[in-house]
């Protein structure tokens, strides 16, 4: 067969093909469909101007930077600019303001807690949850049972320094003792019934007794005689029914044999004094603010 | 003489294998030095054997028991890749499905390559290579060139695949997406790819027909330009040579656009123009059409290819990708949308004068679905490429979706439609077992991409569009915790997509099995009118 013999007409179409047959399958001598090609052309067309409006060519030690003068970051940076300006009057005020009374203006509350809202979400979600209800090892923030104190002065220090970190000297610090080599296993398991009695779950009466006493020499000088917590050392309040680690006899036993060492970090290097301000107010009305 | 040259190449790589089993310094390492162990030792004997009896005659006639092994390979990898995918879907809704006693191995990180390289490289390479090999022989009408050498492409290449598998269960990964095996096995995948490479033009050029058929050069740019992405993006340096890891060439920023000019690539020439190669034998042969137009297929090649490879920065718009490049990358993009749909108006068209078998032939009906996905992903592409489109869609689900709309659709159902057209022509049968159950899977198959797609997109849309959510003083609405809360429905709803896909894979691989075996099942005519 000659390659280029267009007397081959298709009897569907009517169409002539090229002549030529791979394994039976020939090909019609169809034009290119014009709005095909069309639209080809306009994408071309759009595509060198949209590369001399927009940053586009590579030269020897840079690019053409476009007749619009567009950046991607320009771009962020404006967008950031904008809100800045709009809420600087009012970020200026919050960084000033009498943290003791700050609920006392309504206005600058208001805006502190939808800002405070956003410094959470980006930078607290992560370990204290989304709603802020904690997880096993970080504390719930909706209630009002406070290791280091729930007021906002308070509230802010912990989130300036952070607690039990390396980077911040001023960190919130306190240790509590591993008693695994302290402490003999009968007496572990004593002093577990104890907080397990005054916690009001229930316990062995004997081994409490025993706990009791061991528990005054041991333990109380951080958690109280009554094991009511001492906000000062950030002690734990183990009467309260509310566990950052679980009051199971198990957690408990392992949480006295080789103690917690819950950390936080400083976010004053991240955070600015109004955005530290901001996310005091946004805990502090969750619920438990002092 | 050639056998005491295997002989001895064998010898010396069961010897370094087994060195390397015994000093291998991680897990997959050894494994792998183990399998190579095995393997290199099983030839030898086999080699060994052969050599007592004496040559057989030169085999003549089309070289099809490899393209038969190829469709078995195929239909097996797609069962399994759909199943890894249904399962990490399920991973995705349901965390605890990361059992405990199963981990690492089975964690969703690792499962999740697994996942894409069993479908993308496992079934769609299978697919390509055993296409290939049976549409280069009918169009040239030659034999394969290079005797056992097909052969060795098929073992390699599956060996490859099962390399990079346990790799990554193992924890042996480079970390680039679509390109996590480690140094060895790319290095491995490099030589079967060159074979394959020889194979393919050593029969193009002893080929009987004048000219080459439109597939074999969709093909032939897939073969050359894959090899070129895989070296490069897989320059590295390994660590020790008793080790899998290694370490990139590129650093930073350039190693990311290495790698999306990589990946994207593979999009475009292994996804893509592979895939099309495939299209452009066996719709006009299932069709008994022409070709619309031969102007057509020239003009959307040279453009296809040569656009595609610019189109890789809009993998990376916001990002520390200088402006200028990825402004490139979207402009390429853009005018890529006509070259991609050249593919598919040739293809659509094709069926001009056939279009009454859509209501009779469920493999026509898979061919008009492949086309019509390839068609709308080759749209959806270019828009997510706008920058603008881009910092909504990017990071989110609609970019799972819109792969899957090109995989499930395009990909896995000129696939199938490929399998269905070659089982009975392989294996001398009338036609494929069961007919209905043909119809079964392209129903199954098209209501699962449905399901998976529009997912996927409302929930990527509804996810960009609550990431960017800001009050009036410019604060952030929602945190990530809360987006991927709010995703949990549209989860469920794809794994349950993958599902239906995953059951027509599997009917279909019962339907060849049934094929192969022989015996045609007597039914009444398919595809009953509407009237």
């Amino acid at each position: 067969m000659s390659s280029h013999d267009h007397t081959d007409i298709d009897d569907v179409t009517g169409t002539d093909t090229t002549g030529h047959s791979w394994d039976g399958i020939k090909e019609l001598n169809n034009p290119l469909p014009r709005w095909w090609l069309w639209t080809f052309y306009i994408t071309i067309v759009w595509g060198v101007g949209y590369t001399i409006a927009f940053p586009a060519w590579p030269l020897i030690s840079s690019a053409t930077s476009g007749m619009l003068g567009y950046s991607t970051r320009g771009e962020v940076a404006q967008d950031i600019a904008r809100f800045e300006q709009a809420n600087s009057a009012i970020m200026a005020q919050l960084a000033s303001a009498d943290l003791g009374t700050l609920d006392q203006t309504p206005e600058l509350m208001r805006f502190a807690t939808s800002a405070g809202a956003a410094v959470f979400r980006n930078n607290c979600s992560q370990c204290h949850g989304s709603g802020a209800a904690g997880a096993v090892g970080y504390p719930n923030l909706l209630d009002d049972d406070w290791l280091w104190g729930g007021d906002f002065e308070n509230i802010a220090y912990t989130v300036r320094h952070g607690i039990r970190n390396e980077e911040d000297w001023d960190a919130r610090y306190s240790m509590m003792t591993a008693f695994d080599e302290i402490l003999s296993n009968g007496e572990i398991d004593a002093v577990v019934n104890h907080v397990l009695a005054i916690s009001g779950q229930t316990y062995d009466a004997t081994l409490a007794a025993a706990g009791s006493a061991l528990f005054l020499d041991n333990c109380a000088a951080c958690h109280g005689d009554a094991g009511t917590g001492d906000r000062n050392q950030g002690a734990p309040n183990l009467t309260d029914a509310i566990w950052l680690y679980g009051g199971d006899p198990e957690t408990l036993e392992q949480t006295i044999r080789y103690a917690r060492f819950g950390v936080m970090p400083p976010w004053s290097p991240r955070l600015s004094e109004a955005e530290i301000r901001a996310v005091t107010a946004y805990v502090h009305q969750l619920g438990g603010g002092e | 003489m050639g056998n005491y040259f295997k002989l001895a190449a064998l010898g010396i790589i069961a010897l370094f294998a087994a060195m390397a089993a015994n000093w291998g310094r991680d897990a997959a390492y050894i494994v792998h030095a183990i399998i190579i162990l095995g393997v290199s030792g099983f030839m030898f004997i086999r080699v060994l054997r052969q050599m007592e009896q004496p040559a057989m005659a030169t085999p003549t006639g089309y070289m099809d028991d490899v393209v038969r092994a190829g469709v078995v390979a195929t239909t097996l990898w797609g069962v399994i890749g759909f199943l890894v995918g249904v399962i990490i879907a399920f991973q995705l809704a349901f965390p605890q499905l990361n059992f405990e006693m199963l981990q690492p191995y089975g964690n969703f990180g690792r499962l999740r390559p697994l996942h894409t390289s069993a479908v993308i490289f496992a079934f769609g390479g299978n697919a390509l290579i055993m296409s290939s090999f049976y549409i280069v022989q009918r169009t040239c009408g030659a034999r394969l060139w290079g005797g056992n050498l097909a052969w060795f492409v098929f073992w390699g290449y599956n060996l490859f695949i099962v390399l990079a598998a346990t790799g990554y269960l193992l924890g042996a990964t480079q970390s680039k997406e679509y390109a996590e095996p480690e140094w060895y096995t790319d290095m491995w995948l490099t030589v079967v790819w060159i074979a394959f490479l020889a194979v393919f033009l050593g029969t193009l050029f002893k080929r009987q027909e004048r000219h080459i058929y439109v597939a074999n050069w969709f093909l032939l740019a897939f073969i050359v330009t894959v090899a070129m992405l895989h070296v490069v993006n897989n320059l590295s340096i390994p660590v020790s040579i008793w080790g899998s890891k290694s370490v990139q060439i590129f650093s930073g920023v350039q190693d990311a656009m290495v790698q999306w000019w990589y990946g994207h690539n593979a999009v475009g020439f292994f996804l893509t123009a592979g895939f099309l190669g495939m299209m452009y034998y066996f719709v006009p042969k299932q069709a008994g059409r022409p070709v619309f137009s031969y102007k057509l297929s020239i003009i959307h090649f040279w453009a296809l290819i040569f656009l595609y490879i610019w189109a890789g920065p809009h993998h990376l718009h916001y990002t520390a990708l200088p402006d200028w490049a990825s402004t490139l990358g979207m402009v390429f993009s853009i005018i890529l949308w006509m070259p991609s749909w050249g593919g598919m108006i040739n293809g659509l068209m094709t069926l001009q004068g056939a279009w009454d078998k859509l209501r009779t032939d469920p493999i026509i009906r898979m061919m008009v679905i492949s086309l019509a996905f390839y068609g709308m992903s080759t749209f959806e592409g270019p828009m997510m490429s706008i920058r603008a489109v881009n910092s909504l869609s990017h990071y989110t689900d609609w970019t799972i979706g819109h792969v899957h709309s090109g995989a499930l659709g395009w990909n896995g159902m000129i696939t199938f439609a490929a399998l269905y057209f070659l089982t009975p022509k392989l294996w001398g049968r009338a036609q494929m077992y069961s007919m209905s159950a043909i119809n079964w899977h392209f129903w199954l198959a098209t209501i699962g991409i449905i399901l998976y797609a529009a997912s996927m997109w409302v929930t990527g849309i509804m996810e960009g569009l609550m990431w960017r959510e800001v009050d009036a003083n410019g604060f952030l609405v929602n945190s990530f915790a809360d987006t991927v809360s709010a995703k949990l429905p549209m989860y469920i709803v794809r794994g349950l997509g993958g599902v239906l896909y995953l059951a027509g894979g599997i009917i279909m691989a019962w339907n060849i099995y049934m094929t192969i075996r022989g015996g045609v099942k007597v039914t009444a005519a398919l595809g009953v009118p509407a009237e």
